[in-house]
């Protein structure tokens, strides 16, 4: 019985995990900040292979992990300065820039590095409880996912550069006003988005199969949990994540992965259609 | 001067209309080889190395000549691994470049869409992979192994050697179904019980609830038809869960070569039955990779559906000469006399009247824990015999259908 109860949480744990990890950049990219940003998949991409491309080099997995999620947040600098600052008034244009930034990134890392990378192998390390095996693995993408989301509230809510920050994406005029330099906080802002989304791709690297369309396998889920978690970040990604996750784990369990992926997705549009602001607007409101 | 002026241009034009006439002598416009492969999107991996092989044949050919003394140009458009793009691509090249062939389609769903545009044509249609089989169409002829050479073989084996209870992973798309669908007929046969079955949509790349589910149905083997990049992490996850268990399959090692792309042991106790697989170590399967090779340096792996394509065009050039006319109804006597053949680097392949399918020298090859490739088995030439059996002559008449253990043609 312990065997599958224990199951059932590593069951959990691997979905959250999956979402969290996919989903902690594109909240402060697209939650807090409004750029709808198609080309979160090509970050996660970018972190998944600087990652491999670093453990051949000789550089230990961890290390190289955070590299990636480095380099990944300083392309998403670069990126703002060069593209995305153009389109903070108007964020349909930053979704077709975003998409086209999207496309030019599959295309040019299939022509440059090839279709098909060689995988580095998940770390070893495997545990048994009754007749289930488990990843040990896993287990640390959990661990991770939570770090991320303790990281996010520490950064946003405990430090002056989060306060001001917060400032900025609710009221820019008057963050300026006040004298904060609002353009270097949007850069920051995009850059630590961008660095989550290389985390989350450096974290699967070791798991999945690397190919210049990857980013895609997390893109639908990242995009969902944002938006059920609605306009407060902080409030509203890690219920989103607890509540789909269940939602998923139970139906994949019960009736494999079709009848998992169509209920998680039935279950985002009830929740759009009932709570049009997201989860975090019914907490926020509670929380009052 | 006006009579001096059209005497002039009537010998201009006499000129001109000679040398025309004697330049088409020279040579013939070339053949169009239209070719529809995805060489970006989940598929790429695999479909590059069907592009490669096709351009490699063209070369040869036209190095030796051509095709009844005329060049051949190949027109390749990338589908992007979308079925909209394969039938609007389809069209492009069958009603506006007007090709001679048509060849191509990765996905069982892709060949499907564009199957009903090719029947509108008189334009042959090869479509070089293995499959599910059962499709039963004039227009098309098949170059790829199908179940009667894949799985009639390879489940018996893995029965025997491993037990009667399989758990099947596939992805959840005609191919995946229809494979599953063969299994459950063979391993019923057999006396085998199939303890578990799961469709996966294309696209997903977590599987720790799956891995969960094989160990809870307790199988003696897996039958692993997942399809694509994202679906292969499956691999990579149950090596990590330490699942351990032998696999079967129709389309991993030789087709997506996933021992030569994940870190070993991932792969370890997988086994498959072949065609062709790059590791085969014959004269001719060497001269051919070695010539592969010198043209594609950074090729991972030739895979079964590039040596497929390559063997296309060679088989396209044989039915053309043999019919000496480049119709689909002068080819399709060639084949009806059965002597539709052509020495291919795994030996010699014939295509089978009635179905249009090529036999093939099938070969049971297992993966080792250092993903070393090693031969098991070899069980000689093996005919398509199973469309034939169930009733479908394409030289008596055109089903135009795809048949399944479960959908049989009417008997009448």
């Amino acid at each position: 019985m312990s065997a599958e109860l224990f199951s059932v949480f590593y069951q959990f744990a691997d979905v959250f995990a999956f979402l969290i990890l996919s989903a902690a950049g594109l909240a402060i990219v697209f939650g807090m900040m409004g750029v709808i940003n198609m080309a979160h998949g090509e970050f996660i991409m970018c972190g998944a292979y600087v990652t491999v491309g670093l453990v051949n080099l000789g550089v230990p997995l961890p290390i190289a992990q955070i590299l990636a999620a480095l380099t990944a947040g300083l392309i998403g600098i670069i990126v703002e300065f060069l593209v995305v600052r153009r389109f903070y008034k108007r964020p349909l244009d930053s979704l077709l820039a975003t998409w086209g930034l999207s496309l030019i990134v599959t295309q040019s890392m299939l022509l440059i590095v090839g279709s098909a990378v060689r995988g580095i192998g998940t770390p070893e390390g495997s545990f048994a409880i009754g007749e289930y095996t488990f990843s040990t693995y896993r287990l640390v993408l959990f661990g991770c996912a939570v770090a991320v989301l303790a990281g996010l509230y520490i950064i946003f809510m405990k430090t002056r550069f989060g306060v001001i920050a917060r400032a900025t994406m609710q009221n820019a005029a008057m963050a300026r006003a006040l004298g904060a330099r609002t353009g270097r906080i949007y850069s920051i802002s995009f850059g630590i988005g961008t660095a989550l989304a290389g985390l989350c791709g450096a974290l699967y690297a070791p798991t999945m199969t690397l190919i210049p369309t990857m980013g895609a396998t997390f893109v639908v889920e990242s995009f969902v949990t944002v938006v059920i978690g609605g306009a407060n970040v902080l409030l509203g990604t890690a219920p989103a994540a607890v509540f789909l996750a269940m939602i998923r784990m139970a139906l994949n369990a019960s009736y494999g992965q079709i009848i998992g992926q169509i209920g998680m997705l039935v279950a985002v549009i009830l929740i759009v259609r009932v709570l049009p602001e997201g989860l975090s607007s019914v907490l926020v409101r509670r929380g009052r | 001067m006006n009579s001096a002026r059209r005497f002039g241009m009537a010998l201009l034009g006499a000129v001109l209309g000679t040398a025309a006439f004697g330049a088409a002598q020279a040579a013939e416009p070339p053949l169009k080889i239209g070719l529809l492969e995805d060489v970006s999107g989940d598929l790429a991996f695999m479909g590059m190395p069907k592009l490669h092989g096709s351009q490699l044949a063209v070369e040869e050919i036209n190095k030796s000549g051509g095709i009844l003394g005329r060049q051949i140009e190949l027109i390749h458009l990338d589908p992007q691994g979308d079925n909209a793009r394969y039938q609007e691509f389809g069209r492009r090249l069958l009603n506006r470049d007007k090709v001679d062939v048509l060849i191509g389609g990765i996905t069982s769903a892709s060949r499907e869409a564009l199957r009903p545009i090719v029947d509108r044509t008189t334009t042959p249609y090869f479509y070089t992979n293995q499959y599910e089989g059962g499709v039963c169409d004039a227009s098309m002829i098949s170059m790829g192994a199908v179940p009667e050479q894949q799985f009639s073989t390879l489940i018996p084996w893995m029965v025997q050697k491993f037990g009667k209870k399989v758990y099947v992973i596939a992805a959840d798309y005609n191919f995946g179904q229809i494979s599953a669908e063969w299994n459950r007929k063979i391993m019923k046969d057999l006396g085998g019980e199939v303890v578990g079955e799961e469709f996966i949509p294309l696209g997903v790349s977590q599987f720790a609830q799956t891995i969960q589910n094989i160990q809870k149905a307790k199988p003696d083997w897996l039958l692993t038809i997942n399809v694509g990049a994202a679906q292969d992490s499956f691999f990579e996850q149950a090596a990590a869960a330490n699942l351990n268990l032998p696999m079967g399959s129709s389309i991993k090692i030789m087709l997506g070569f996933e021992h030569k792309r994940f870190k070993p042991p991932a792969l370890n106790n997988m086994h498959a039955t072949a065609n062709w697989f790059e590791e085969i170590d014959t004269p001719e399967a060497n001269d051919f990779k070695k010539r592969w090779h010198a043209k594609f340096p950074d090729e991972l792996y030739i895979n079964d559906m590039g040596y497929n394509a390559y063997n296309a065009l060679y088989m396209y050039k044989t039915l053309v000469e043999k019919a000496k006319s480049t119709k689909l109804e002068d080819m399709r006597k060639v084949i009806a006399t059965g002597d539709a053949c052509i020495d291919a680097p795994e030996g010699k392949v014939c295509i089978d009247p009635k179905s249009q399918h090529t036999s093939h020298r099938m070969r049971l090859i297992s993966v080792g824990p250092k993903h070393e490739v090693t031969v098991e088995k070899d069980y000689g030439t093996i005919q398509p015999y199973w469309l034939g059996e169930i009733g479908c002559d394409l030289t008596k008449k055109n089903d135009k259908d795809q048949y399944t253990p479960s959908h049989l043609p009417n008997k009448s």
